[in-house]
């Protein structure tokens, strides 16, 4: 098995809120995550993918066709952006590192076709990513 | 708030980056001072050096629909702060570290000592340290659960 990583980076903005807690509970838990003009981050995304390389191509997926997904399902959605605003599959969510690298798992799986998704990591600063792995016996750590 | 579509079909580890300056020396009194040359090379050094150690925290949970996180973050950083940050930097591992009296303070053992010590974080699981001295060698530790290396 071979892994192949491309990285992108985008530009959005966002804010935590939930509408169920307080104003006081909402600085006291987000803090300035809080401000309601919201603020913004460059973030810089990992995908990596597993496979076998292909005989003929010696490629495990055509890196053209990852740059288009991520071009499409990624950049297209959220770059220069305000997640909670203009994301639809954010909505309801809290647009943390968490969260956001969770939804860009769930757009990109169905859409890899060759290989298969192993890692999808989310860089909202240099000193803070979330990680997101297939879940379960059948998942990254087996593949 | 809800918890996304299809939760549990993904693990989510979050990830975070702390720094500190600190010296040692890679000496071991059970050896002589020319097995310990041939072995550390300059870092045998009796007086000491330093380095600027970039610890890398990976905590794994179920993210809180409520709040969108697996830890807030101002706990995993008071708590980072408290147990590794305020007592190791700007330091001598040798001198002012109970754990490093009786063991080489290389950067395999700083990783074991400081998973050690952010074991007992209540807010999340703790998966793995990474240490790195320079930026040319890291090292990571992921306590008796290999899984929680980085896949």
């Amino acid at each position: 098995m071979v892994l192949l990583t491309r990285k992108i980076e985008f530009a959005a903005s966002h804010l935590y809120n939930n509408p169920d807690f307080s104003p006081e509970e909402n600085l006291r838990i987000f803090g300035k995550c809080n401000n309601p003009h919201g603020h913004g981050h460059n973030y810089t995304l990992e995908v990596t993918v597993a496979g076998e390389p292909d005989p003929v191509t010696g490629m495990v997926l055509d890196l053209k066709d990852l740059k288009e997904i991520l071009e499409r399902e990624v950049m297209q959605r959220m770059d220069h952006r305000f997640l909670n605003y203009e994301v639809p599959e954010l909505a309801g969510q809290i647009p943390t590192c968490e969260n956001i690298a969770r939804v860009i798992w769930q757009l990109l799986d169905p859409k890899i076709k060759q290989g298969t998704l192993h890692r999808v990591r989310l860089y909202e600063t240099p000193d803070l990513f979330a990680d997101c792995y297939r879940n379960g016996a059948a998942g990254a750590k087996a593949s | 708030m809800n918890s996304g579509a299809q939760f549990g079909e993904v693990k989510v580890d979050l990830g975070r980056r702390y720094r500190f300056a600190a010296s040692h020396r890679l000496h071991n009194a059970a050896l002589s001072e020319e097995e310990n040359w041939r072995l550390y090379g300059k870092c045998n050094n009796p007086y000491g050096h330093g380095h600027n150690y970039v610890v890398e925290v990976v905590v794994s949970g179920k993210v809180d629909p409520a709040t969108g996180m697996i830890a807030n973050l101002a706990d995993l950083d008071g708590f980072v702060q408290r147990e590794v940050l305020d007592p190791f930097d700007h330091k001598s591992l040798n001198e002012d570290v109970a754990a490093f009296r009786g063991t080489v303070p290389t950067t395999e053992n700083l990783c074991m000592e400081i998973f050690r010590r952010l074991k007992p974080f209540p807010n999340a699981r703790l998966e793995r340290v990474r240490i790195q001295e320079t930026s040319n060698n890291s090292f990571e530790y992921a306590g008796d659960n290999p899984e929680g290396f980085e896949r």
